[in-house]
């Protein structure tokens, strides 16, 4: 690794250092209430170190039982996730320096916030494979760390009701929308998504709440009247 | 154990394409008008579809715990938002039941 190589992986270690003081503890409560779920330890740690998406991890944990819904938490894995094409397609127009290669390695680790530091990186100049490895890599391995903890820690913990653990992500899902905010056309998007998904769940059997729920919002987003736009 | 591994590939699988596809797709034809709208609605969305039946139908110490965590987000830190929720909600259920 040259030196200035070396200088942009520890620029990019340095800048993600609060997103992984906040991140661990979250990453340790996927751990500990994944185990409450049913998941092994070793279950846990294979599922943060392969798919490395907190929202998609704490809404499988959402639709978990047995039998496994394989189908099911697969299908809002990626609905979950949509989000990241849009993120993609930005991120990429940045991307001159990646290799082919590297650049299908990248996007393994772009999460929400190695995604917004790479785009801010790309506003001052050119953005390195090394600054963006230096935050994928750190914030991967400590997920990794942050959930096989938790699993190991989870199992003296007893029922996760009794200490609010099964609330947890209910309040990490609050907080994250607040950021999703855009005024009027949001809080109708909101408001059709909350009255399907929670009247699904009460009259229709299995998990179908969030996809109807989903849809329902999205739906709601294409007839709003459309700003004007400068084009 | 098969089926948990088939899950969990299913989802790596599942979020890597999700990934991948932005990066990969043409560059400058940036949607517009409804199409844009409707895409940028998709994660609020999901995300509310997933938390209304315990904030709205799980009971009165979760809405009020919502309601706690909500104002909380809005000035602090994720995480310290996220312990002030749990917090409050512990509170409330010895409270109200």
């Amino acid at each position: 690794m040259s030196l200035s190589r070396r200088s942009e992986f520890l620029a990019g270690m340095l800048d993600i250092v609060p997103v992984v003081a906040a991140a661990l503890p979250v990453g340790m409560l996927f751990g500990v209430i994944a185990v409450q779920k049913g998941l092994t330890p070793i279950e846990v740690t294979a599922m943060s170190t392969l798919v490395f998406a907190g929202a998609a991890q704490f809404v499988a944990l959402e639709l978990w039982r047995e039998p496994v819904p394989i189908l099911l938490v697969t299908f809002s894995a990626f609905i979950v996730n949509l989000r990241h094409v849009m993120m993609g397609a930005s991120l990429g127009r940045h991307m001159r320096l990646f290799s082919p290669a590297n650049r299908a390695a990248s996007a393994f680790v772009m999460v929400d916030e190695v995604w917004a530091f790479a785009e801010r990186r790309a506003l001052k100049g050119p953005l390195t494979p090394a600054y963006y490895w230096g935050m994928g890599a750190t914030l991967w391995l400590q997920w990794v760390a942050g959930g096989t903890i938790g699993a190991f820690a989870g199992r003296s913990l007893g029922d996760p009701a009794r200490f609010g653990f099964d609330f947890a992500f209910t309040a990490l899902f609050i907080v994250i929308l607040t950021g999703f905010w855009r005024g009027s056309r949001t809080g109708a998007v909101l408001a059709a998504a909350a009255v399907v998904s929670a009247l699904v769940k009460l009259y229709v059997p299995g998990a179908w709440n969030i996809a109807a729920g989903g849809l329902a919002g999205v739906a709601v987003a294409a007839l709003y009247p459309v700003e004007e736009e400068v084009r | 154990m098969m089926a948990t591994l088939a899950a969990i590939l299913g989802m790596a699988v599942a979020t890597y394409v999700t990934r991948i596809a932005g990066l990969w797709l043409v560059r400058g034809h940036q949607p517009r008008g409804r199409t844009k709208a409707a895409l940028d609605a998709v994660p609020p969305a999901i995300l509310m579809a997933v938390i209304a039946p315990q904030v709205l139908t799980g009971g009165v110490p979760e809405t009020l715990a919502s309601v706690v965590t909500l104002v909380a987000g809005l000035r602090l830190p994720l995480i310290v938002a996220v312990a002030a929720g749990v917090a409050s909600l512990v509170a409330l259920r010895l409270l109200l039941t």
